[in-house]
């Protein structure tokens, strides 16, 4: 899923994007540099989505970065907590590269 | 497409297989009352997986049917539905149909399979939902903390505090640098004690290096203990109770200032009410189809499948290059005969040994990919067991051993159906209702034993049930009533002899065909297609004790050792594994014994068969004879031939049509020097010699 995210971004909006694969990994890598967009999985091993969602908002660093939610599940109770809790958009799997790369850009607002 | 609907059909079935051994699991946790959301949770990855595929693939009544019965898996696993047995017959159905439509063309224009009924009866299931207590309102979490919990979270939150398991938050400072071992560290102490429900990051604390957690932790192991398990450096354990709201107090203010504060009390679900309906915001259906991501990730797999035909093909190419083998030595063999290419025999010789050597490992490589354990035909036998049982309102326990024993993958498709009978026997002829074992001072449950192992060349299977057992009485009594043993027969019958009447044609002890076993299928044809895989069937069975019996066949069907006999100038293959030993024949040994002609071999009688005779052939041979003692499973037997002429690796070939119906030979091969033999069929022998001794040789001499 990552790879698929990762290309998507890269080929659609020529973004230089960098892989977390747990919401730890995610920590790591968020105070090194300001991010233009995160996406994030609900479900991940450890910290979960809205977790990080929560995370970002309360962040005095990211707290204006757009953030794309992703499930699996499309749960209605998922998504109803991640709008809440700040993020910009949810995306339910399986999507393709296309939608991702038109909520990317509306998120960003960006033309394509 | 054809060979991409294959990759799907294969992928498919992996994925239905893996999903029917997984409700079996389940249903097992269900009836011991044990944990089951890791399984609920790969039952409903395995459905989501199916119904990717097979919107993909064209599929679309099975997308559907997926489709359903994931939502169902869904409620389940947030608890929103309980896990029940007639939910589970449901699941078991669904594997059914799943394999039904597996077996039809997704274009076909009329289907065998009802789905409708089906879809309906998963409604009806997922209707009936039970009310899901809120015991979580009585802990009053925080509301930050609920608002960042994924429904499944929340879920096991719930379902922890329904049981009366403590809630506990772990504050623990992690350094960014280390944080994936300090975390698989906590995970590991954890694991025993204690169910990590989520890890909440805290954005207050922690610098640029470090970061605090709130790990929430569900454990009915008491405080002290965890204490001693999880905390330590930096960590502090804290008990969360009933009516306070003590998870991150100090989070809560900045919180709330930017998410509006809901009542800090959870309402509790509206539990009398109709299941929601799906949410028709969630994308429609048609696009939640496979993506690339997905599909990228299944070729990575390690694994290859292949054409069972390509293998068939590899291994006459073995069989082939092996003749060439044979030939070069006997070439070799001409040339020692000539003093002045001596040199050139050795080396040929030399060379020669060297390609035998390559050809024995390509042959036991491909023979190695033939294999598959037996575990696959296993799981579809224990979905038939629970089903069998359920029908009959027996309650019978399945004892699986040996299910990674490998047998070539040829024969174990062709054993699917008769384990099914057996199986299906087992249980309705078998284990006797609850009462009646309980008034015979038995546990009111009965034991199905499935039991595989290898045993030199010859893979044995044994079923074995604790039930009433065969009265050899009752099928003595049955077969001289339809005439099928004289009463003289009857009498000197012993009492294995009369066990062995269950596998002749046209017998049936059973008083009224029962919808399970009463299909028109005997032991008889069970016995037969046993046979048609080399392999035989015994029985053993105690009156009130049980029943066993015991499959017996070769590992693999693609090439075997044989020993080559000659009778009357014409050569037979044996197979090497059949053969015990041989030894010379002495005709002055033999005696007749009810009609048998029989000689003592260390103590024990053996009955021989002459093949001359039995395939009316002159034998002209003078002097000396052999006697090759052939043994399959319990029964043995000599086999009288003029000569002995070697043991050589064989391909057997399938005969044309007008032999294939001849008993006792089971094919034909290739010997080299335009040599062809004929290949003897051990098992098919033993019967003909040993079950009617008089008809082999009547047929014999006519």
């Amino acid at each position: 899923m990552r790879a698929f995210v990762r290309a998507s971004l890269e080929a659609e909006l020529g973004a230089d994007v960098a892989e977390a694969k747990s919401g730890f990994e995610a920590l790591r890598l968020l105070p090194r540099e300001a991010w233009g967009l995160v996406v994030v999985d609900v479900n991940m091993p450890d910290i979960n989505g809205l977790e990080l969602v929560s995370f970002l908002r309360k962040s005095d660093v990211h707290r204006a970065t757009p953030v794309i939610l992703i499930s699996t599940e499309a749960s209605a109770t998922d998504r109803r907590r991640g709008l809440e809790l700040g993020a910009d958009a949810f995306l339910a799997k399986p999507f393709g590269t296309a939608d991702l790369a038109a909520l990317a850009r509306r998120v960003l607002g960006v033309e394509p | 497409m054809s060979d991409l609907r294959d990759e799907f059909l294969s992928e498919a079935q992996e994925i239905v297989e893996s999903l029917s051994r997984d409700l079996l699991l389940l249903d097992q946790a269900h009836k011991d009352g044990s944990s089951s959301q890791d399984l609920v949770n790969e039952v409903f990855r395995a459905v989501h997986t199916l119904k990717g595929i097979a919107g993909m693939f064209g599929y679309a009544r099975l997308g559907e049917v997926a489709h359903a019965l994931e939502d169902l898996l869904d409620d389940l696993r947030l608890g929103r539905q309980n896990l029940t047995t007639e939910l589970l017959d449901v699941l078991f159905e669904g594997v059914e149909v799943f394999q039904r439509l597996l077996a039809e063309s997704p274009d076909a224009e009329v289907s065998e399979v009802d789905i409708v009924a089906f879809l309906e009866q998963l409604t009806s299931v997922g209707a009936s939902r039970p009310p899901v207590e809120d015991a979580l309102a009585a802990y009053a979490i925080d509301a930050s903390v609920l608002a960042v919990l994924t429904e499944y979270e929340e879920h096991r939150l719930r379902t922890n505090v329904a049981k009366g398991v403590g809630l506990y938050r772990l504050k623990v400072r992690f350094s960014l640098a280390t944080i994936d071992t300090q975390l698989e560290d906590l995970k590991a102490r954890a694991k025993s004690i204690a169910e990590i429900i989520t890890y909440l990051p805290s954005a207050s604390g922690g610098d640029g290096d470090a970061i605090d957690l709130d790990v929430l932790l569900a454990s009915s192991a008491t405080p002290a203990t965890l204490e001693d398990v999880l905390g330590g450096e930096g960590a502090v354990l804290e008990r969360l109770t009933r009516g306070t709201s003590p998870v991150a107090p100090v989070r809560a203010t900045e919180h709330h200032a930017l998410v509006p504060p809901p009542p800090v009390r959870t309402p509790p679900r509206p539990t009398s009410a109709p299941p929601a309906p799906r949410m028709p915001s969630e994308p429609p259906l048609a696009k939640r189809e496979v993506t690339a991501d997905q599909l990228s990730l299944r070729s990575v797999a390690h694994t290859v499948r292949v054409d069972i035909r390509k293998l068939d093909h590899l291994m006459n190419v073995v069989g082939e290059l092996a003749i060439v083998r044979t030939a070069v030595m006997r070439l070799t063999e001409k040339l020692r005969g000539r003093p002045e290419l001596r040199q050139l025999a050795i080396d040929l010789h030399r060379i020669n040994r060297g390609f035998e050597r390559h050809l024995e490992e390509l042959q036991d490589g491909i023979l190695d990919v033939r294999m598959v354990p037996l575990g696959q035909t296993f799981d579809r036998l224990a979905r038939i067991v629970r089903q069998v049982a359920r029908e009959h309102d027996k309650e019978v326990a399945l004892v699986v051993t040996g299910a990674e024993t490998e047998i070539d993958k040829l024969i174990v498709e062709e054993l699917s159906d008769p384990l099914m009978h057996l199986i299906r026997n087992a249980i309705d002829h078998g284990i006797e209702p609850p009462k009646t074992r309980e008034l015979a001072g038995k546990p009111p449950g009965g034991t199905l034993v499935l039991n595989a192992y290898q045993k030199g060349n010859h893979v044995v299977i044994e079923i074995e049930d604790d039930g009433a057992g065969i009265n050899p009485q009752v099928l003595i009594e049955t077969a001289i009533r339809r005439g099928i043993v004289s009463e003289e027969a009857a009498a000197d019958m012993g009492r294995d002899e009369a066990l062995q009447l269950i596998f002749l044609p046209g017998f049936s002890t059973r008083l009224r065909a029962s919808d399970l076993s009463g299909r028109g299928v005997g032991m008889d044809v069970v016995k037969t297609n046993i046979g048609r895989l080399g392999g035989v069937i015994d029985v053993q069975s105690e009156v009130g004790t049980g029943t066993k019996l015991t499959i017996t066949l070769p590992v693999t069907l693609a090439i075997i050792s044989a020993l080559l006999v000659r009778v009357a100038e014409r050569e037979y293959a044996l197979p090497i594994t059949a053969v015990q030993e041989a030894i010379v024949f002495d005709p002055k040994r033999v005696r007749r014994v009810e009609g048998r002609e029989v000689v003592t071999l260390r103590g024990e009688t053996l009955t021989i068969c002459r093949l001359d005779e039995l395939f009316r052939v002159q034998s002209k041979a003078r002097g000396r004879r052999y006697l090759v003692v052939v043994a399959v499973g319990q029964k043995r037997m000599g086999l009288v031939v003029d000569g002995l002429e070697g043991q050589q690796d064989i391909v057997i070939k399938a005969l044309g049509k007008s032999l294939s119906r001849v008993r006792g030979i089971s094919g034909a091969t290739d010997l080299g020097d335009q040599r062809v033999a004929l290949v003897l069929d051990a098992p098919g022998l033993l019967d003909e010699v040993l079950s009617s001794p008089e008809r082999a040789l009547h047929e014999g001499r006519r």
